[in-house]
């Protein structure tokens, strides 16, 4: 099952993706994207937070979000891993429809999301463990795997520290072990490297780029703008509810640093005058 | 600057109840009570205004100085001390000690608490207004005595300000402040009694207390009443003396605190500690039920219902030999079963968040339901059980066996099954995990008190054929009754609880998100 064509049934009512937007090979079979997102839309009361956006992301790549605060990437992402039900629109994780066939969506991806609580009176050991479980794997892979990825990331000697006692960058990691403990297609991670100190980061880092490396899909949020130039392979703009500009990086950056392409497109940036007295002390 | 804090601190009162209607309805309770209690001592102290000297003066002192012992010693307890103004906060703002210590210590007063103490202490005028001198000398001894007790409070908040950041220490001890609160009838009754019977030695209790920090600024009032200005001047330089002594300690300690934040890090511990994860089987519903056990032991909010439990039989042995009425005990077992059953009714809610990674690993509504369910019957079964049995030992009255233990199993099965149905489907204002299971926790109250009522209304009637076994019994007095409802009761529950396990489980798989997106509003 592949995903309809982009904007097609929902072309109507909602706004079509911008220039940036990269057109489909129009070679006899596509192959299908790790994550179509169509048409998707969500209003929290009188705020629309998602406006009606449709993005491909080609299987294989390392795709960046980013966006002002406020540009509805938490929103989107959730919407697309099955935790926030959209108004209008679907998403398909390698053609499958999350929302109609969630059971199977899941098993395909892993996510990190932003701002939820995790269950922190576990172990990290059992944390991690516990998501393994629960997604019905025989439990001497889990073990094994557990072991592999608590060193992998660090956290070996605090393995067995309550995860409420962890610092926040500890919390972020171990998190992003239970969203890798499957080794899903499609790894969904909302700002995965807020508050984590540079080591940690990079070494994050070292395991997303051999994930990809091997076949899998990374897409990473984040307003770090130099991390997504350096890491990603294909970024999407977001602001308001709406994609401004998608595809590869070099495209969407056209010669200039993607900080700089990025504040044009979203438009802010108001010059630093009437602070005079900032330079008087 | 005082006047700044104040200010803050009342905006903060104030948009507290901006953030919801409820809220104000919460805080309206908790004046009501409060008024209650304030107009009880007052009217109280006012009453003595009529009685003999001495007795005035003991009850003055004695009872002031137990206001300051609570107003130093409930923060550490209940770990519930305001924080609203946390020093820790003010750290970059640059803001000199003599102006923060005198603000932090009136915006103290600024809450439930601090107004109702102020009121309460403010009678002790009226109750020595028999003479000028002594209503004067009485309101100068209940400032200061309202002074005092703020000014511990802070002290002792500061000096365990690292201790209390520590959550073993936080863990702790909201579990243990359960036990006095539970017990507090009996306490209460071995108190009164207490007091009777040592009515003649209390006015020598009250003449020591009153020379030291806890009574002396309670006794001016009293002492210059009997004309006693030298004891007077003396306790007026006691009370002082002391809160300088107070006020100085707080200064050292907050300059210290100032700068040296709380450390709350914890050793660490190596991995190969899987704990219940190795001992269920591995399943999503058993790691469900591995999960949900771990948090019974380890998370204060379920720990402490725990705790409450064997606290149960001690409560109703109290009641029962106290109205005289031995049967009462029987009836331990079938409410414990409800109580246990009932306590996963928010189960979700109390996940939070983190029920995220539920959603998100895909594991389907049944597994999770049962996991839960699971969880609390490994230990709710054999407890009603031991109850059940025991109760019956206690009293003698074995031919109400059969009855009870139907009765008892049929409530835990069709609890846990109600309750599996409840949780799926609505949220509840429960405390947010690591927070004291005191707290008022935020989130739509009423919808909470709706749901829990409905409930246990639904719950009601599902166990009337137990119930009405247990009446027939008692009315004609025939065990018949008994081996029906021994017979009835777990068959009857069994088939609710697979019900509900069933019912929650698709409710649970097709409004997964809904149920997230109410809990993230709840947050």
């Amino acid at each position: 099952m592949t995903p309809p064509e982009n904007g097609g049934g929902y072309a109507g009512r909602m706004s079509a993706p911008s220039s940036g937007y990269p057109v489909p090979d129009p070679s006899p079979a596509p192959p299908v994207p790790a994550l179509a997102l169509r048409g998707l839309a969500k209003r929290f009361g009188e705020k629309i937070a998602v406006n009606g956006i449709s993005l491909d992301v080609p299987a294989g790549s390392f795709y960046g979000v980013v966006g002002p605060n406020g540009a509805g990437k938490t929103t989107t992402l959730s919407m697309a891993t099955g935790l926030l039900r959209p108004d209008y629109g679907t998403a398909f994780i390698h053609g499958v429809d999350v929302w109609a066939r969630p059971l199977e969506a899941k098993k395909l991806m892993g996510i990190l999301p932003d701002g939820v609580r995790l269950f922190d009176r576990l172990s990290g050991e059992q944390l991690v463990s516990y998501a393994g479980l629960l997604r019905g794997m025989d439990r001497a892979v889990v073990q094994a795997r557990v072991q592999e990825l608590l060193a992998a990331l660090d956290l070996g000697k605090d393995a067995g520290t309550l995860v409420v006692d962890y610092s926040a960058g500890m919390r972020k990691k171990i998190a992003l072990a239970s969203a890798l403990i499957h080794a899903p297609r499609l790894l969904v991670l909302d700002e995965p490297f807020e508050s984590v100190d540079p080591v940690s980061a990079s070494n994050i880092r070292g395991i997303l780029e051999q994930y990809v490396a091997s076949g899998g899909t990374v897409i990473v949020s984040s307003h770090v703008m130099d991390l997504v130039q350096r890491m990603c392979d294909h970024v999407a703009v977001v602001a308001a509810g709406r994609v401004l500009a998608a595809g590869t990086v070099e495209e969407v950056r056209a010669g200039a640093s993607l900080e700089d392409r990025f504040v044009a497109l979203v438009g802010g940036g108001t010059r630093a005058e009437g602070l005079e007295w900032l330079r008087t002390f | 600057m005082v006047a700044h804090l104040l200010s803050l601190k009342w905006r903060l009162l104030l948009n507290g109840f901006r953030r919801s209607p409820l809220q104000i309805v919460g805080m309206a309770v908790g004046a009501l009570y409060a008024a209650g209690i304030v107009l009880a001592c007052a009217s109280g102290l006012v009453a003595l205004r009529w009685a003999d000297p001495q007795t005035a003066q003991t009850a003055v002192v004695l009872g002031g100085a137990l206001v300051i012992t609570g107003w130093a010693v409930v923060p550490l307890v209940a770990s519930a001390a305001d924080l609203t103004l946390d020093p820790s906060r003010f750290t970059t703002s640059a803001i000199p000690m003599r102006e923060l210590l005198p603000g932090l210590a009136l915006a103290g007063l600024l809450g439930l608490p601090g107004i109702a103490t102020l009121l309460a202490s403010l009678a002790t005028v009226v109750t020595w207004s028999r003479s000028f001198v002594a209503a004067a000398g009485a309101l100068v001894g209940a400032l200061l005595g309202v002074l005092s007790c703020v000014v511990a409070s802070k002290l002792v908040t500061t000096a365990v300000a690292s201790l209390l950041a520590s959550r073993r220490f936080k863990d702790i001890s909201s579990i243990v402040f359960i036990v006095p609160l539970m017990l507090a009838g009996p306490m209460v009754t071995a108190v009164v009694q207490g007091v009777r019977d040592s009515r003649d030695y209390l006015p020598g209790l009250a003449e020591a207390i009153s020379w030291t920090p806890l009574g002396a600024a309670w006794a001016i009032g009293g002492e210059l009443d009997a004309g006693n200005a030298a004891g007077a001047a003396m306790k007026v330089l006691i009370a002082l003396a002391s809160l300088a002594a107070l006020g100085g300690a707080w200064y050292l300690l907050l300059k210290r605190a100032m700068v040296t934040p709380p450390y709350t890090g914890g050793g660490s511990r190596k991995a190969g500690k899987a704990g219940l994860f190795g001992t269920f089987p591995a399943t999503p519903a058993g790691a469900v039920a591995a999960r949900s056990l771990s948090y019974w032991m380890r998370d204060p909010r379920y720990a402490g219902s725990l705790v409450v439990v064997p606290l149960l039989p001690v409560l109703f042995y109290f009641g029962s030999a106290q109205s005289g009425n031995q049967e009462l005990l029987i009836a331990v077992a079938p409410l414990t079963a409800f109580l246990l059953a009932w306590s996963i009714s928010a189960d979700v809610s109390y996940d939070n968040t983190a029920f995220a990674l539920h959603l998100a690993t895909g594991v389907r509504g049944r597994d999770d339901r049962l996991g839960r369910a699971l969880a609390c019957l490994s230990f709710a079964l054999p407890l009603v059980l031991l109850f059940a049995v025991g109760s019956i030992a206690v009293t003698g009255r074995w031919e109400w066996l059969p009855n009870i233990l139907g009765c008892s199993l049929g409530a835990l099965f069709t609890g846990l099954g109600l309750a599996s149905v409840v949780s799926a489907r609505w949220t509840s204002a429960v405390p947010a995990p690591g927070e004291s299971p005191f707290k008022k926790p935020p989130g739509n109250t009423a919808q909470t008190l709706l749901v829990q009522f409905a409930g246990m209304g639904v719950m009601a009637v599902l166990l009337l054929p137990e119930i009405a076994m247990v009446v027939a019994q008692a009315a004609t007095g025939s065990a018949v009754f008994g081996w029906i409802g021994v017979g009835a009761g777990p068959v009857l529950g069994l088939a609710f609880f697979t019900a509900g396990i069933r019912l929650g489980g698709r409710w649970l798989d097709r409004r997964g998100p809904e149920m997230f997106a109410q809990l993230s509003n709840n947050r």
